[in-house]
């Protein structure tokens, strides 16, 4: 009793040590903390953390479980500080826990307008934090900043009009004093924006609209007035790279999804990855994965930065600034994150939309390949390859891992469509390759594909392993300096593999879809890993 | 707020549809029903995979104009048909409703379809021709092959034939047939009832409910043929087969 009281003292006076942001570009040296969504801010749900190792994962146990009382996804991720986890239970209430008992210490519950429109349920996936104070996007479009010792709001922000269709529902990013989100929405035709916030004030410092108006540049790749409606929505944290001083964010489908008759042209920067100075929002450069998509293949995916061995134009190999992304087209694709240089680009799931890239890394499109009023089968399937959950890249392997929807299509339909605010803006829709319902609980045919974890070699795009799944997957990737891989699955599954293998070392049924990512931390020297799966969050640890 | 809030209860409180036999209502219900209907009630409202044929005069959930627009409007529980508002695709403000039942009611099938003699059908269905071992009418029968209790409504004649001619042409999702052989050598067929990575649950042709972990299995086999026989004319004649129809249509109709 007395050594716990006095652990909790001792929790409770460094928790509160301010989280500074050298200490968040340092997160890697503080691998007991989990500071930001991704880990840190170059995004690659890496821990350099080793206790648990592929030999003794088997011995994992069930420590605690935080049980929401909310019937939404649990899609956060959350953040842990000198012993305290902060995360979020849908839609937006943020509670704090002790990180080794999983025992509240405070909730502070806000109540989005009932005018809130998400798309895909009221959900959140996480927070940011910089000195006593955490950040969190709301699903009626507001910026909310919370003091961290007590819960109470310290200021509220109102980013977009959520009648509109705008949300939010990503982890923001903190970069300096700024406070950084963008805006959900992509199926309401909204006009897709990345804003900046002071942090102690909520003050706006920055916009970049990632559908450019009259003036701009970009903005004839909108035919008529259809950049007002052009979606290019963010869901997704993106990344920072202080050396460069850019920050970098995936961007969702154009709107209308599946019917681009109304949007004539590229609709930058729609399905693009765009690179922002941290300071200005003015637009560094940009690439664009899927020109005039008619897919929904949004481009909200973590982009994950590395710095890698590359041949340079003589042959000679250089460490280069590089980012790493597999993208919901279906392809894995290396950038050069300084210039945004296309420099390899390879499908990493059966596609036929494209046949490979022009010089400049512009996609081929497949002739005949897009929506019709009849249908026409696309690979990947209306999910996409993978999606918004995160991939993880093992600086040890040197692989990169994502969770994948494997090898299926789907039958695409176009059909008229015309705006009215608020309302879905999508112009057709995706149907599955079999029958409607399901046969199972997780049972898939073969042509509805299937889940995997795919490990991929960033140096030439070509797979390393593969660990199938049954049903889909929604989990995100954690890897541990112990070579150790962490995800699960829409089976409920929350499992370990070897990552230099793929092979299975341990799984634990959760009972719920796991549609988040894992993280771990440490407190005390006694390591954890947490992944939420059904409406709870769970917390393991080795036997004691 | 209280301008709309009135403007709906004068539209909801409609008995008859306001928009009845307007022809613009009909072309504006029939673009509408493609957009929010058709995915699963099939175009031109015949009938999908997962809806009923909403050709047929007589409707499950209720026939008059209000009863539509209630069943559109809020949905029906325990069913797949969403409610009116609040999920993509589906999102219909009340004067649309009513353009989609303008334009039900234009491709509505005057003359009920032709079926048999419903008390034959019946005693045939739960006699001779054994449908009952496997299939369930209103909680009496087998477990093996989908409820029927609905089918007479929820999906066409043509389509009940060609089902009953030709079981495996398309089965119906959750009864996937497999053949398992555990370590110590037994066979067993059924039905898949859950499968994931590691294990696999089933229901034997005994109706036994039986759980494997996959690895411990022999070898698993799944088919696309029906555990259902091909009921061909000699099993079945054209005539016994349309008084089962009639049965089917008269229950689903209850």
């Amino acid at each position: 009793m007395s050594a716990r009281v006095l652990l909790l003292f001792f929790v409770a006076g460094s928790v509160f040590a301010q989280v500074t942001f050298e200490r968040i570009l340092g997160a890697d040296k503080e691998p007991q903390n989990w500071l930001t969504y991704s880990g840190t801010p170059f995004s690659q749900r890496y821990s350099q953390l080793n206790e648990i190792t592929t030999e003794n994962v088997k011995d994992l146990e069930l420590q605690w479980i935080y049980q929401a009382s909310s019937l939404e996804k649990f899609e956060a991720t959350a953040l842990v500080v000198d012993g305290i986890l902060y995360t979020v239970q849908a839609p937006n209430d943020i509670i704090a826990l002790d990180a080794a008992t999983g025992r509240t210490f405070w909730t502070y519950a806000y109540n989005p307008s009932p005018k809130a429109r998400p798309c895909c349920g009221h959900i959140n996936r996480g927070l940011a934090m910089l000195g006593n104070t955490l950040f969190m996007g709301t699903v009626d479009a507001h910026l909310v900043a919370v003091d961290a010792k007590s819960g109470h709001l310290l200021w509220d922000t109102t980013v977009a009009k959520a009648e509109s269709g705008y949300s939010l529902t990503h982890a923001p990013l903190v970069v300096k004093d700024k406070v950084i989100v963008g805006t959900a929405g992509g199926e309401f035709g909204i006009r897709g924006f990345i804003a900046a916030y002071d942090v102690h004030t909520g003050k706006e410092a920055w916009r970049f609209y990632t559908v450019p108006g009259p003036g701009e540049p970009g903005r004839e790749t909108w035919g008529g007035d259809s950049w007002k409606t052009g979606g290019a929505s963010i869901w997704v944290t993106g990344s920072y790279d202080p050396a460069l001083n850019l920050t970098y964010w995936g961007t969702g489908n154009p709107g209308p999804d599946w019917n681009g008759d109304p949007r004539p042209g590229d609709n930058l920067y729609s399905d693009s990855v765009v690179a922002l100075d941290a300071d200005t929002g003015k637009l560094k450069w940009h690439y664009q994965f899927s020109p005039h998509d008619e897919f929904d293949h949004d481009s909200v995916q973590i982009p994950l930065l590395a710095d890698l061995e590359w041949p340079d134009e003589a042959g000679q190999k250089q460490m280069r600034k590089v980012m790493l992304w597999a993208n919901r087209n279906g392809v894995f694709y290396v950038l050069d994150r300084a210039t945004g240089q296309f420099l390899l680009g390879k499908p990493f799931v059966e596609v036929n939309w494209m046949n490979g890239f022009d010089e400049k890394g512009r996609p081929i499109r497949a002739p005949g390949k897009v929506p019709t009023v009849e249908g026409t089968s696309i690979y990947p399937g209306s999910e996409g390859a993978t999606n918004w959950y995160s991939p993880s890249y093992s600086p040890r392997t040197g692989l990169f891992y994502v969770s994948s929807w494997a090898d299926y299509a789907s039958i695409f339909f176009r059909i008229p469509v015309k705006y009215t605010e608020g309302r879905v803006y999508a112009g057709g829709w995706p149907k599955s390759y079999v029958p409607d319902g399901r046969a199972a609980e997780n049972f898939r045919k073969d042509e509805e594909g299937r889940g995997s974890v795919r490990a991929i070699d960033p140096k030439t795009g070509a797979r390393a392993w593969e660990f199938k799944m049954n049903d889909v997957t929604d989990a995100g990737v954690l890897t541990t300096a112990s070579d150790l891989l962490f995800s699960g699955g829409r089976e409920g599954y929350f499992f370990a593999l070897d990552a230099r293998n793929g092979s299975l070392l341990w799984k634990a049924t959760l009972g719920g879809v796991v549609a988040s990512g894992p993280m771990t931390y440490s407190v005390d020297g006694r390591q954890y890993v947490s992944v939420a799966a059904g409406h709870s969050l769970f917390a393991f640890a080795l036997k004691k | 707020m209280l301008v709309s809030l009135a403007l709906t209860l004068t539209l909801q409180a409609q008995e008859r549809n306001p928009l009845a036999n307007d022809p613009a209502a009909v072309k504006a219900g029939e673009s509408e029903f493609r957009i929010n209907c058709s995915f699963c009630h099939g175009i031109g409202a015949r009938g999908g995979g997962r809806g009923p044929d909403l050709t047929r005069v007589h409707k499950k959930h209720g026939t008059a104009d209000a009863d539509m627009f209630r069943t559109i409007h809020d949905g029906v529980s325990g069913t797949d048909m969403p409610a009116a508002m609040g999920s993509i695709g589906v999102e219909m403000k009340d004067q649309e409703i009513w353009q989609v039942i303008a334009y039900l009611r234009s491709v509505q099938v005057k003359t009920p379809p032709p079926t048999g003699d419903a008390a034959h059908g019946k005693a045939l269905f739960d006699g001779a021709a054994n449908c009952s071992k496997c299939h369930m009418v209103e909680g009496k029968g087998g477990r093996l092959g989908p409820d029927l209790t609905s089918t007479g409504s929820s999906r066409s004649i043509q389509s009940i034939v060609e089902s009953v001619r030709d079981p495996s042409r398309e089965l119906v999702p959750g009864y996937q047939t497999i053949t398992v052989v555990t370590a110590d050598g037994q066979e067993l067929k059924g039905i898949v009832l859950n499968e994931d990575i590691f294990s696999l649950q089933m229901m034997d042709t005994g109706e036994r409910i039986r759980l494997f972990e996959k690895d411990r299995l022999r070898s698993v086999s799944k088919s696309p043929v029906s555990l259902m026989p091909p009921y061909n004319t000699t099993l079945l004649s054209d005539q016994d087969l349309q008084d089962i129809i009639g049965y089917l249509v008269a229950v689903s109709a209850k």
